[in-house]
């Protein structure tokens, strides 16, 4: 019977099937964990004097509670004593187990969601778990990739598994000619849009097409990425060459590399395979895209105007941002930028954010917070980090930032951040902050003018 | 970790009428930092409860009447968002055992099995009954998976796993079950490199 992608991949991992009573015993290739969300889980293993079976499948970093800035005397600005003892007692943790930690020595150390492809150690047909949701990232490398929770987090610390029923599939179809300047940012926005922040509940998703064949694997993350702000705990795309030149020659790539990717072929969807659901888009029917609303599903095209609020929740969310209803979205008066996030803060994100920064100078603050800290080093390389502190943007260290704002980088009550992260909700980015979400074309572009602006229009004859 | 055993659960309901409800919104990422589970009820929907300089707002999670509610009914796709297992941690503490809405995301629904707290997703009618009727006392049944309003409002089916339900009702989590699996971990480790 021909298979989807994410049976063939959901096969090689199941060491018990499931039944009527029982949900599917399902291994862990790897699994990646930060500071936030391990601690408990390190507790319960000790509460019941377990030990971490396969150390050797854990990666760890920290990312989420920790300062972007340097103080003058090189220690670090947390924002509270008590973000401090969590990375500590993360690193604490992982040398107790042996378990390999990019910590603020390591080259690598950055969003876990960074580091993971980086080190090469994401991989076509892995399982990959983490506790966090944006996970569904590494599903950009044809792996079965999601969140998890605290309790599962310790599952998979004891034993390598946890217990989960098969989800449903989702094949999201994207062909055609993507219009010059549309990014996989305004790709993965416009497929939210178009399927609801509810959508992809109780799915796994495939996306499908010349669209995603054609881009690079930091645009696949993006697209894989925000799987979960459809509702979908993972999101994939089968490997190719494209995967296959990325991981090659990475720290954890495999030794026998043609075997590996002999292996690695046959993970494509079979011609004939039947998704629970098929969703059909138009690449040309996508424009730049940005967010109106409190959540991701509420996006509209760059030159739109904001919808007539259908519901009461739409209401409140147009009072939350301080929108109306057919007003124009591009010329809103925008406080802040911010490009990072694990969305939106590897390299090719940074050179589009400099292509547009280059020469021109930003009128409201603009914080660039790279992914890792070799990212970080790669795009010192390239001369990017002089175009934005030129143009009067703040260069960070790598972390998760702005995105959720736990680590003390927060909008002022009222602002209006152009942000490349992924969600838009109340108060994420900080109690009466409103969020845009956007490409880093998009934000660089505001960022330029103060207001939210096409990027396409940049350079253009005033 | 273990809770207590839920079968049969009969409260008023706090009812949050506000759609896509997500974690963030349910524990603020600044109480992430913590590194226990304790104390969590104090700051669940911080944003509703708190005023600017901390002060309690007269919203109903505030009220002895909310307080004493084990039911939450809430807006259709409930817990969207962040993978924070803080969010059940939150709610069970603050005592909600059930939580009920016409659509659950799916990390937040597994997080909430795992700690005893019931998520319940039911069909539009019943939802929007128990939207418009906030504080009415109704029962939910896990033996039979019922929930049974008041007034003669009749009775619905919902359906949990049925795993997942025989840890709610023996308040048994799962680590127990997959460290009894050791013996195919192994084997399957060997054969899967």
């Amino acid at each position: 019977m021909p298979k989807t992608l994410f049976d063939k991949v959901w096969a090689r991992h199941i060491v018990t099937p499931e039944t009527a009573t029982h949900p599917a015993v399902f291994y862990i290739d790897l699994h990646l964990i930060h500071e936030v969300t391990s601690p408990q889980a390190f507790t319960a293993l000790k509460e019941r004097s377990l030990t971490v079976r396969r150390p050797d499948r854990t990666l760890a970093t920290i990312d989420h509670s920790t300062p972007t800035k340097i103080n003058s005397d090189g220690s670090r600005p947390y924002v509270t004593a008590q973000a401090e003892r969590q990375v500590q007692t993360l690193l604490g943790n992982t040398r107790a187990h042996g378990i390999e930690t990019h910590g603020w020595e390591s080259e690598n150390r950055g969003i876990v969601h960074v580091m993971g492809p980086e080190l090469g150690a994401t991989q076509p047909g892995m399982s990959i778990v983490c506790g966090d949701s944006h996970t569904s990232t590494h599903g950009a490398f044809g792996a079965i990739a999601f969140g998890i929770g605290t309790t599962q987090v310790g599952h998979v610390l004891a034993t390598q598994t946890i217990l989960m029923r098969k989800p449903k599939t989702m094949a999201i179809h994207v062909n055609g000619e993507l219009g010059a300047g549309i990014t996989p940012k305004d790709v993965i926005l416009h497929i939210i849009a178009e399927i609801g922040v509810g959508g992809g509940t109780g799915y796994a998703l495939e996306y499908r097409g010349n669209v995603f064949e054609d881009m690079s694997m930091d645009g696949r993350m993006t697209v894989c990425n925000m799987s979960i702000e459809a509702g979908a705990r993972c999101g994939m795309i089968a490997p190719d060459e494209v995967t296959f030149n990325y991981i090659k020659g990475r720290k954890f790539a495999p030794k026998d590399y043609a075997a590996a990717c002999e292996d690695w072929r046959s993970l494509r969807t079979d011609n004939g395979a039947v998704f629970d659901k098929e969703v059909r888009i138009k690449a040309e029917d996508i424009k730049p895209m940005v967010t109106y609303g409190t959540h991701p599903g509420m996006g509209i095209a760059i030159d739109n105007f904001i919808p007539k609020a259908g519901t009461k929740a739409d209401q409140a969310a147009l009072d939350y941002m301080r929108l109306s209803s057919g007003a124009a979205i591009a010329g809103t008066r925008a406080d802040k930028v911010f490009i990072g996030s694990c969305t939106n803060s590897r390299l090719d994100d940074l050179r589009a954010a400099a292509a547009l920064l280059k020469g021109q100078t930003v009128t409201i603050e603009t914080i660039i917070v790279p992914g890792s800290a070799l990212i970080k080093a790669q795009a010192e390389a390239e001369g990017l980090d002089a175009i934005f502190t030129a143009a009067g943007a703040q260069w960070r260290e790598a972390g998760c930032s702005m995105c959720l704002g736990m680590n003390g980088d927060i909008g002022t009550p009222g602002d209006l951040v152009v942000s490349t992260s992924n969600r838009n909700f109340m108060g994420r980015q900080g109690p009466g902050v409103r969020t845009v979400l956007a490409s880093p074309e998009t934000a660089a572009a505001s960022a330029i003018t103060g207001v939210i602006t096409d990027p396409r229009k940049i350079g253009e004859a005033a | 970790m273990s809770f207590k055993p839920l079968t049969i659960i009969t409260s008023k309901t706090l009812v949050l009428q506000a759609a896509n409800i997500d974690t963030d919104q349910i524990m603020p990422a600044k109480f992430l930092s913590m590194t226990t589970k304790a104390g969590l009820g104090e700051h669940v929907f911080a944003n509703l409860r708190y005023g600017p300089d901390g002060e309690l707002t007269d919203h109903t999670l505030n009220s002895e009447a909310g307080k004493a509610c084990e039911i939450l009914v809430a807006g259709h796709n409930f817990g969207c968002g962040s993978s924070r297992e803080h969010a059940p941690w939150g709610l069970t503490d603050y005592g909600f055992r059930v939580v009920i809405s016409s659509e659950i995301a799916d990390i937040f629904r597994s997080n909430s099995l795992k700690n005893g707290l019931l998520p319940i997703v039911i069909e539009k009618s019943a939802h929007q009954w128990l939207l418009d009727h906030p504080g009415e006392e109704v029962t939910v049944d896990l033996k039979t998976c019922e929930l049974r309003l008041p007034k003669n409002g009749g009775s619905y089916k919902f359906s949990v796993d049925s795993f997942s339900r025989h840890c709610l009702m023996e308040g048994l989590d799962e680590m127990g079950y997959l460290l009894g699996q050791d013996a195919a971990i192994t084997e399957f480790e060997a054969r899967h490199g």
